[in-house]
């Protein structure tokens, strides 16, 4: 279980995230949605710390940590809570100079100093679950992005994460080639891996996700079931926030946004 | 021109052994010592504290700010009379790191920057901490593109060893200049001399190439990176 209490981030005079509380169950797929600058991106990135709360508190398994303004985190603690994580980022962000499978190897033998050959195997299994087993002597410059991102798909999978943290993790694709990490992570959801995702394609997140939070303005503004949420959301806010999705979607516009 | 190839001939050997004892083994440990000291500046320079920076500023101020020459003979010369006394190689090699150290930091700092945020973002993802981010991630792909301009301090450092010959260095030019004292024929000696820094100066050339070559099997990196 995944669980944010109360969740503040502050940069500087900005407040990003105003008090965010949520509860992830393992093996739910949730998809935060919201427009540009709302808070999704900063509360995925609250989860693996890449962001460290200002204030608030949150566990994942086992672990907890309770931030407080002005008191520094202890970084051991960080890296043990973020070693149950997974991230796949909008932009790949594969080691260049590194192969498909060294890149998939990495964290296994550095991070978790598992032997070469095992580690090799593992990473191996992972290529071929994402369907670039043929792909893993090849540079990330060779590939197209699809083929990255499933490679940085199996790279995060590679230490067995209690969760998936995906950022816009099919921004930067056409729509063709986002086909195939969709497909690539709705078959990860079918399988029972819980996946958070900020997103802005409504294609994933109605494909996949079982829950959805909107949030605006750094504050969540409503949850629910996928279906409640893109079909017969309670609040205003929202619905006109999906109509807007949707019409972008019908339009033929990607819906690729940086924040 | 008979006697000049004779001349060149007998006094080869001579400025060779300059070159091999004296001129590539302080080209050598200086650019070593220098690299490590350009390291540690360039860290603290990206990742220190506020007193730190300003210091290591300072420093590469002060270092490039004065002539290479003059800080040998600080170091030679001016260092005995508060009472520290060194021999011609040990302050030939001193005065070279220091000056190694204040350039390639400048160069080490402005390649780890050049490596995107989120590259420490995808090692720190998987767990690695600073350290291992540091060692696996970003000084590799700081490394090939620090090589051409490293290169070029590399380079530049074979011929400025020539200034230790103004600290009594028996090295290469230093070699020249005492047997152009007893044969009066500096421009034959002179040349030669050059011909050998040349020599020099083209086997770091090479090694760069394949350097370069090494570190760029992996393709472009910028397509890599969006």
């Amino acid at each position: 279980m995944i669980k944010l209490t109360n969740i503040e981030k502050r940069f500087g005079a900005l407040v990003a995230l105003k008090g965010v509380s949520a509860v992830i169950a393992e093996g739910t797929v949730t998809a935060l949605i919201g427009p540009s600058g709302g808070g999704k991106s900063t509360m995925l990135r609250s989860i693996n710390l890449l962001e460290i709360p200002t204030s608030g508190e949150l566990t994942i398994g086992e672990e907890t940590i309770v931030f407080q303004s002005g008191v520094k985190v202890d970084g051991k603690a960080v890296r043990r809570l973020r070693r149950q994580t997974g991230m796949v980022f909008q932009n790949f962000q594969l080691f260049p100079h590194q192969t498909a499978l060294a890149n998939v190897m990495e964290g296994l033998t550095t991070v978790l100093k598992w032997p070469a050959d095992k580690a090799r195997a593992r990473a191996l299994a992972l290529l071929e679950k994402v369907g670039l087993a043929h792909k893993a002597e090849a540079w990330p410059a060779t590939l197209s992005g699809g083929q990255q991102q499933r490679v940085a798909i199996a790279r995060a999978l590679a230490p067995s994460p209690r969760v998936l943290l995906c950022d816009e993790p099919t921004s930067a694709l056409d729509p063709e080639l986002s086909g195939e990490v969709v497909d690539v992570l709705a078959q990860l959801a079918r399988e029972g891996t819980t996946m958070v995702m900020a997103t802005h394609d409504l294609r994933l997140a109605s494909k996949i996700a079982d829950r959805v939070i909107f949030l605006e303005a750094g504050m969540i503004v409503e949850t629910g079931t996928a279906r409640e949420i893109f079909t017969t959301p309670r609040h205003e806010r929202t619905r006109r926030f999906i109509s807007t999705l949707t019409q972008r979607d019908e339009v033929g516009v990607d819906g690729g946004d940086a924040s | 021109m008979q006697h000049w190839l004779s001349l060149m001939a007998s006094s080869f050997p001579f400025l060779l052994r300059g070159a091999l004892v004296f001129t590539v083994p302080l080209t050598l440990l200086s650019f070593t010592f220098g690299l490590l000291l350009g390291f540690g500046i360039a860290l603290v320079r990206l990742f220190g504290g506020r007193l730190s920076i300003a210091a290591a500023r300072f420093y590469v101020w002060m270092l490039r700010g004065t002539p290479l020459l003059v800080q040998l003979f600080i170091i030679f010369y001016g260092l005995p009379s508060v009472g520290i006394v060194l021999d011609a190689f040990p302050a030939a090699l001193i005065g070279f790191t220091l000056n190694v150290g204040a350039y390639t930091s400048e160069i080490i700092r402005a390649v780890i920057a050049s490596v995107p945020k989120g590259q420490w973002e995808a090692a720190y993802s998987i767990g690695m901490s600073w350290g291992q981010a540091m060692r696996r991630t970003i000084l590799p792909q700081a490394a090939r593109v620090a090589v051409p301009p490293l290169s070029n301090t590399f380079i530049s450092l074979v011929k400025d060893t020539s200034l230790a010959a103004a600290v009594t260095l028996p090295e290469l030019f230093r070699a020249a200049q005492r047997i152009v004292a007893t044969s009066y024929e500096p421009m034959i000696l002179y040349v030669e001399a050059a011909l050998i820094y040349l020599a020099l100066s083209s086997v770091l050339s090479i090694l760069q190439v394949r350097l370069e070559h090494r570190l760029g099997r992996s393709g472009g990196f910028l397509e890599a990176k969006s």
